[in-house]
């Protein structure tokens, strides 16, 4: 899985230890300072910029997987940002908005690298998130990767049996583990509903 | 769809985060009060489904492949409220965990895939499941739901864009909804497959199974999340599909955008730029939209045919 998923925090680090809420506020600033600040203020995304190779090296994170995720920035980039060039803007306007939304990436990759996801979730409680959201994205952040496992799993197990007669037939297959997949969350979620009043959720 | 940071100002950011929050507040309470405890959990493990699903590929064509958005699936399995829910924790967890989606569009996104997806998905799976009847009318109302929710969102994504000075509308609206006309139509078959797997192997899963009537608690979500939906729709869209938009269209029709990008859609694209032309451009673009929406659902239906085999005679009404 951690093929798929580069992002589990480096643990080593010196940032790792800083309170999670600190880091959050800061990565908040920086984000909503480099979508929204005027284009023209090309020092603010030096010092941004500045800022996150800082951070990468004072928390000791490996370079490549950042860098990769940053290079295969989303179809949706690239697709938006060829039509903004189409735009009276120009080129500029084009550029611009890629560069704002790389920092903003490499700063939410950052951030993901060197905060544990449970103190991230602490903050949000402690910020009066409703108890109902934070719990499930609590639960989904748990049972994410183990629900990815089995629909691997089960991809790997219908390969071995079927072969791909046609491309009907695949989607038919497919959209199967699909439904197996929502079955057996299902059936998880009571197996968890019991370990939680086991263990005294009310 | 999911739109990263840097491509919505300021006024679209806090226009689109103050709904979201309002919708999934709103969501929040109607499921707290209407879920029983011991379905509370499956929140969490369906966004963990949602994610998970969207790992699986569906080969299209040339080695490039999709896969399932969810918003229609999610709402028809769940209902309306508790689907926004599960597909806004699915949007927030990838928008901090996996870097997808950016922060401050993280409220365009919950608006346009946790709102308007699965809001629109249920109103129209629920009412072509009142026109359909039967296991083949829900296959063919959720594979209906998922083209117009897939088409809707985009849409209403162009409307973000187009506000906020990034993609002109003229361009934006068609490259959009051209797009996700044809990706509409791999998620409404993807959907309705999954819901037709899932009704063969556990019925009993399906919300169908126990709950034949509408809940009253629904009618309120209907109108609350309508509402909220609608309001982001006559902000987003409602300033281009009017006759003459802003300053940006203008700019972008002199350059002649107008021309190269409405007349791939249009049988009429716009003769000069003058108020007679667009007018009709407009009324053009929407009779294009009935006509398409039709020919999908004849399709929908066609394609529910194809996959239910027998015709369901009374006792498949309760499958």
């Amino acid at each position: 899985m951690t093929a798929i998923f580069p992002s589990s925090p480096a643990h080593g680090g010196r940032l790792f230890r800083w309170p999670a809420s600190a880091k959050m506020a800061v990565a908040l600033a920086l984000i909503f300072g480099t979508a929204l600040v005027p284009a023209g203020w090309t020092a603010w995304f030096e010092v941004v910029a500045l800022l996150l190779v800082a951070v990468m090296v004072l928390g000791k994170i490996p370079p490549g997987p950042v860098l990769r995720r940053l290079l295969a920035l989303s179809p949706f980039v690239a697709g938006v940002a060829l039509a903004a060039a189409w735009h009276p803007g120009g080129t500029l306007g084009w550029k611009i908005t890629a560069l704002r939304s790389g920092l903003c990436l490499a700063t939410v990759i950052l951030l993901a690298q060197t905060t544990p996801f449970g103190e991230m979730l602490a903050v949000l409680r402690r910020a009066r998130v409703p108890a109902l959201l934070v719990t499930t994205i609590a639960l989904m952040q748990r049972y994410l990767f183990v629900l990815a496992d089995e629909t691997e799993r089960m991809g790997r197990a219908r390969a071995s049996r079927t072969f791909t007669r046609s491309r009907w037939f695949a989607w038919r297959t497919a959209a199967t583990v699909v439904g197996q997949l929502f079955v057996r969350a299902s059936e998880r979620a009571e197996h968890v509903y019991d370990a939680m009043c086991a263990r005294g959720w009310r | 769809m999911h739109i990263p940071d840097g491509f919505l100002d300021a006024k679209t950011a806090l226009a689109t985060g103050a709904l979201s929050a309002a919708g999934l507040g709103f969501a929040l309470r109607e499921v707290r009060r209407e879920l029983p405890p011991r379905r509370v959990p499956l929140l969490g493990l369906a966004a963990a489904f949602l994610f998970a699903a969207q790992m699986v590929n569906f080969p299209v064509a040339g080695g490039t492949s999709g896969h399932l958005v969810g918003g229609a699936l999610v709402a028809a399995l769940l209902g309306p409220a508790a689907a926004v829910v599960v597909v806004a924790t699915v949007l927030i967890v990838q928008c901090f965990l996996f870097a997808d989606g950016g922060v401050t569009a993280l409220g365009a996104n919950i608006f346009n895939m946790g709102l308007v997806a699965t809001l629109s998905g249920y109103v129209v799976y629920s009412l072509a499941t009142r026109l359909l009847p039967g296991l083949r009318g829900r296959v063919a109302a959720l594979a209906f739901a998922g083209w117009c929710s897939t088409v809707l969102a985009s849409i209403v994504c162009a409307g973000q864009l187009a506000w906020s000075g990034t993609v002109a509308w003229s361009v934006g609206f068609p490259a959009m909804a051209g797009v996700h006309a044809l990706i509409g139509l791999g998620e409404g078959i993807v959907s309705a497959l999954v819901y037709l797997a899932i009704a063969r192997t556990r019925p009993d899963l399906l919300p169908e199974h126990d709950a034949p009537a509408a809940r009253p608690g629904r009618i309120r979500e209907f109108v609350v999340l309508g509402l909220l939906a609608t309001l982001g729709l006559a902000l987003f869209v409602a300033p281009f599909a009017c006759p003459w938009p802003d300053g940006l269209d203008s700019v972008a029709a002199r350059l002649g955008f107008e021309h190269k990008a409405m007349g791939a859609l249009l049988p009429a694209p716009v003769a000069d730029y003058q108020m007679p032309g667009l007018a009709s451009a407009g009324v053009a673009t929407a009779a294009a939209g009935v006509v398409g929406a039709l020919v999908v659902f004849g399709l929908a239906v066609g394609f529910s045919r194809l996959v239910v085999q027998k015709p369901p005679s009374g006792a498949a009404d309760h499958a």
